[in-house]
């Protein structure tokens, strides 16, 4: 039997069917949508492959699990993340986080063996932290050096700044209060989340809610034409760099914590390329303008977590830069306008 | 006539500060410390650094035109690792061995200069991919380092060829030949031209009618090519091939290149200046390892401020100029 609908009832589905697919549309064409839906995938393997993945238990008032591993090793890179995104949202790079991460963490490693107050220590490892800032920032944004090029001299010179600070040695701290920073737990949760949480938070409010994100974006769309605007761009590319290297320092800060000693010679060594890779992962544009803080963060999860799911897979872990140079690849590809034009031009045709 | 002469002396006297500065540090190196000034001393610094210079040369082609190659160490290494695999494992004979890695890393790059302009990619973050890329695969070959016993590439290794009265090595010889051929290249050939106009303004060398794809493919296959060689003069003076070979090496190819008068925005400087950046950074290590007392973080601190000072001053001149 046949049902004859009444045209205004088809009307109407079709509508609903048309605002269905609008809303799947701007869902899939969300910033945040390739990002999140990558490390959705990788979490499904983990679901699918690792037994226990999701097992979260409570022990000595902690919690421990898989996730909260992922989550706590992730947070220095998710620090230095942070600072890329806004270096790199105003067509930048800083290829020194690697360098002022061995800094910052030597400073307050050497300066709470000496029995420096531990505020004081850690207060001085930024101040270093944000003189390399100051140094990038002006080399960038008053000399006009390209930034690659200004941040390499500090990243060839700062570690070994660094080693001459140390004297060349491996400074192992026996403080245990510096500890807390990199492996305490605050309310069962590991402290470092915190810190994550709070510069993260900070940084978006500021982004969000003041002028702040728009001259970011407009610097780094055109910044010729933003400082006609009336932009003060020098003042904004400075604040960019320091910014970069203060969540550096922080980010060394935690290593060294963490480890419970600092290395100039290897802390957070290709630090620089793992924050640049989770910037792009996290769908902001290397060509400057178009940034997402958000996507950051989880891309420095999804590195993370295709790290973890490699170890406990059993793949020697030598797959795991492959496997990262292939995702650059695509990712990269796939973001290039070129893509979009073979893709759409394949679909009309 | 008058601005291609102020050009010439220009792009000369940024080349003429490194050669002076080279010539004060042996200077004072040998004003400090006895022995310092020998030709074997020299003529070490040119064994010591061979590969170094080669992987620069390939660096100075593509910076010229406007670009940069960050996997050039980790080709270096993977050319190694290859070479030591195929020889040991694979019982392959030497020269096809050669063969087969030089046309790799030629491919490896090519491959990457491809995406980049197929692609419009920066050329930054593709050979950042590269290099992962590259020290990945070495890794999948092996951890471990596997020593090279081929009694071809023995024989090679310790040839030393008499020198006005000092020795030489052959991996000096293959750097100082391949400069020679990058000079004529840069200077005499169409593609040598194409290079330089592209790093000047890719636009209008586009415009002019030069085949701008195809010489950025060639830059970057040249330069992988020339990490590929690298590697095999490297598996020469270490017979050995390993992943962790040559770690960071990029950076002082780049640091070369940029002391030796080329300008890191493109289209600007000479190739033999990277033969006179090569000669400071080993110079540098040299004095270092004549003084004893100085530990050897201080070459990275001295190059890094080397490389300050000469990116300033390059970017004052060219305000001034403009």
């Amino acid at each position: 039997m046949i049902v004859r609908e009444q045209p205004r009832d088809v009307d109407a589905r079709a509508a609903r069917q048309k605002a269905h697919r609008a809303r799947i549309a701007s869902a899939l064409g969300h910033p945040l949508f390739r990002p999140v839906a990558a490390l959705a995938a990788l979490l499904l393997i983990d679901l699918l492959l690792i037994p226990g993945f999701f097992r979260l238990e409570v022990k000595d008032g902690h919690l421990y699990g898989s996730l909260v591993d992922i989550v706590n090793r992730a947070a220095p890179l998710m620090l230095a993340a942070i600072g890329m995104t806004l270096v790199i949202a105003t067509r930048g790079i800083d290829i020194s986080v690697g360098a002022v991460v061995a800094l910052s963490g030597t400073v307050a490693a050497m300066l709470v063996t000496d029995s420096t107050a531990l505020p004081l220590a850690l207060v001085a490892a930024l101040g270093a932290a944000l003189a390399c800032g100051l140094w990038n920032g002006i080399l960038v944004a008053c000399l006009g050096l390209q930034p690659i090029v200004a941040t390499l001299t500090l990243m060839v010179a700062g570690r070994g700044v660094a080693q001459l600070l140390a004297d060349g040695q491996i400074v192992t701290v026996y403080h245990a209060p510096y500890f807390y920073l990199g492996s305490g737990y605050l309310a069962g949760l590991p402290f470092s989340l915190f810190v994550v949480a709070a510069v993260g938070g900070i940084t978006a409010l500021l982004l969000r809610h003041t002028a702040l994100g728009l001259f970011i974006q407009a610097v780094g769309i055109n910044p010729v034409a933003s400082r006609l605007a009336g932009i003060r761009t020098t003042a904004l590319v400075l604040f960019v760099y320091v910014f970069a290297a203060l969540c550096a320092g922080m980010a060394g800060l935690m290593i060294s914590s963490n480890v419970k000693s600092a290395d100039a010679n290897n802390a957070g060594l290709m630090l620089e390329l793992d924050a640049i890779l989770a910037v792009t992962l996290g769908g902001t544009s290397l060509a400057g303008g178009r940034f997402t803080l958000a996507g950051s963060m989880i891309g420095a999860l999804i590195i993370q977590t295709l790290t973890y799911t490699i170890y406990s897979l059993g793949v020697p872990p030598e797959v795991n830069m492959v496997v990262k140079a292939i995702v650059v690849f695509l990712v990269c590809i796939s973001q290039s306008e070129q893509f979009g034009i073979t893709r759409k031009g394949g679909a009309a045709a | 006539m008058n601005v291609i002469a102020n050009l010439r002396a220009r792009q000369s006297s940024t080349s003429l500060v490194t050669v002076l500065l080279l010539a004060a540090m042996l200077l004072l190196g040998g004003a400090r410390y006895d022995g310092f000034l020998s030709l074997q001393v020299m003529l070490n610094l040119l064994i010591d650094n061979a590969f170094l210079l080669v992987i620069a040369i390939g660096m100075g082609f593509v910076i010229l035109s406007g670009g940069i190659d960050l996997s050039v160490g980790a080709v270096l290494a993977l050319a190694t690792m290859i070479s030591a695999w195929l020889l040991q494992v694979a019982h392959w004979p030497a020269p096809l061995v050669l063969a087969a890695v030089l046309l790799l890393g030629a491919g490896f790059g090519g491959a990457m200069g491809a995406l980049i302009h197929c692609f419009r990619l920066q050329p930054f973050i593709v050979t950042l991919a590269g290099m992962f890329l590259a020290r990945g695969l070495c890794y999948l070959i092996s951890i471990e380092s596997i020593t090279i016993d081929d009694p071809l590439f023995m024989a090679l290794s310790q040839l030393q060829l008499p020198f006005l009265g000092g020795f030489i090595s052959l991996g000096a010889l293959i750097a100082l030949a391949m400069l020679a051929f990058a000079v004529w290249l840069a200077h005499y050939s169409a593609f040598g031209r194409a290079v330089y106009a592209i790093g000047g303004n890719e636009g209008s060398a586009a415009l002019m009618g030069l085949p701008v794809g195809r010489t950025k493919i060639l830059v970057y296959a040249f330069s992988g090519a020339c990490a590929a060689l690298a590697g095999v003069l490297f598996s020469l003076y270490m017979l050995s091939g390993y992943g962790l070979h040559a770690l960071g090496m990029e950076l002082d190819a780049i640091a070369a290149v940029v002391i030796g008068g080329t300008l890191l925005t493109g289209g600007y400087g000479f190739i033999l200046g990277a033969l006179s950046g090569v000669l400071v950074l080993g110079t540098i290590q040299t004095l270092i390892a004549f003084d004893g007392t100085l530990s050897s973080w201080w070459t990275r601190i001295v190059i890094g401020a080397l490389l300050f000072v000469f990116c300033v001053v390059q970017r004052l001149m060219g305000v001034k100029t403009r």
